[in-house]
């Protein structure tokens, strides 16, 4: 078994109020030196056998596919 | 023959009964179709009705864009053969399909929007909105928390450009969506897809006016006017 780790952003020029809501509360709670808040997912996805470049470019069609909007939504794909 | 119009139900689909009911006033045959039948049962159009749809996991419509029946709706939809009318999670569900251009996000004010709301329709041209006249405003329901819908700038041009923009919000953006769209059009004219709901609107009883039974009986016109044995 291996672990392979996507991680799913907003693109940078998509508006992420979810991101902004929490930026606000930092400031509330005091921590003023945090700036932008941009919020995103992460998925841990079980591979059978070696996370290797068979596997990874598996992974990676399951992100585009299904994981990820591409419209919307940028990707990385790692071992944990 | 009246015209059978199809309204799919998907696990947390919410809306399929009434717009059901809106398919039936206005003068149709409502067939209820089932996500996991791959199955259109030889339906004239087909509404994705509002809902949540997988409890919205992952992204709003997301998951039901690969239910079975999606595999016989894309091909159809995308061909131009097949008269689609998304609406709220239907519309999300389109966009996951590819079948719309863009995406819906989050409403800019972290708010879930529940109110009567006025549309402009810019678009009489689609198979769902030729009973409109152009500039006309409706009375329609909003209800969503991810209704705001984006692009990047050279779709949304291209949309502005070739007359896609089906329904435009009037009286202020309800939602952050780019250029205060509400529904949009594909190439063909026969998919649209909106975040209002206008089988919310089709009874003086329940709803703030009878403006979106325009939406149901357009797609009977534009099916009797394609293939005269309806007529």
């Amino acid at each position: 078994m291996a672990r392979v780790v996507v991680d799913v952003m907003l693109k940078p020029e998509i508006l992420d109020p979810q991101g902004q809501a929490i930026a606000g509360a930092c400031s509330r709670l005091g921590f003023e030196g945090v700036g932008q808040v941009r919020q995103g997912k992460r998925f841990e996805v079980e591979v059978e056998g070696e996370a290797d470049d068979t596997t990874l470019a598996d992974v990676r069609r399951l992100a585009e596919t299904l994981l990820a909007n591409t419209v919307i939504e940028d990707f990385e794909v790692r071992v944990a | 023959m009246a015209a059978r119009v199809g309204v799919v139900t998907f696990p947390g689909s919410l809306d399929d009964k009434d717009a059901a009911r809106a398919v039936a006033l206005s003068g149709a045959e409502p067939v209820a179709l089932w996500h996991a039948d791959a199955d259109l049962k030889g339906v004239d159009a087909v509404v994705l009705p509002g809902g949540f749809s997988y409890g919205d996991y992952l992204r709003c419509g997301a998951i039901a864009r690969f239910a079975p029946l999606m595999s016989e709706l894309v091909p159809a939809a995308r061909s131009g053969a097949l008269p689609v009318l998304g609406i709220c999670n239907g519309f999300q569900i389109l966009c996951e399909s590819h079948l719309l251009p863009g995406a819906l996000t989050r409403n800019s004010s972290l708010r879930f929007v529940n109110r009567d709301q006025v549309l402009r329709v810019e678009n009489t041209g689609t198979a769902w909105t030729g009973d409109y006249t152009g500039g006309q405003e409706v009375l329609v329901v909003l209800k969503s928390g991810e209704g705001s819908y984006v692009a990047d700038e050279e779709t949304l041009d291209d949309l502005e450009a070739s007359g896609r923009v089906v329904v435009r919000y009037v009286g202020g953006n309800p939602n952050g969506s780019r250029r205060g769209i509400a529904g949009i059009t594909n190439e063909h004219g026969n998919v649209v897809g909106l975040m209002p709901h206008p089988e919310h609107a089709v009874e003086a009883l329940t709803g703030p006016s009878t403006d979106g039974l325009g939406f149901f009986t357009s797609v009977l016109g534009h099916l009797s006017a394609e293939a005269p044995a309806h007529a």
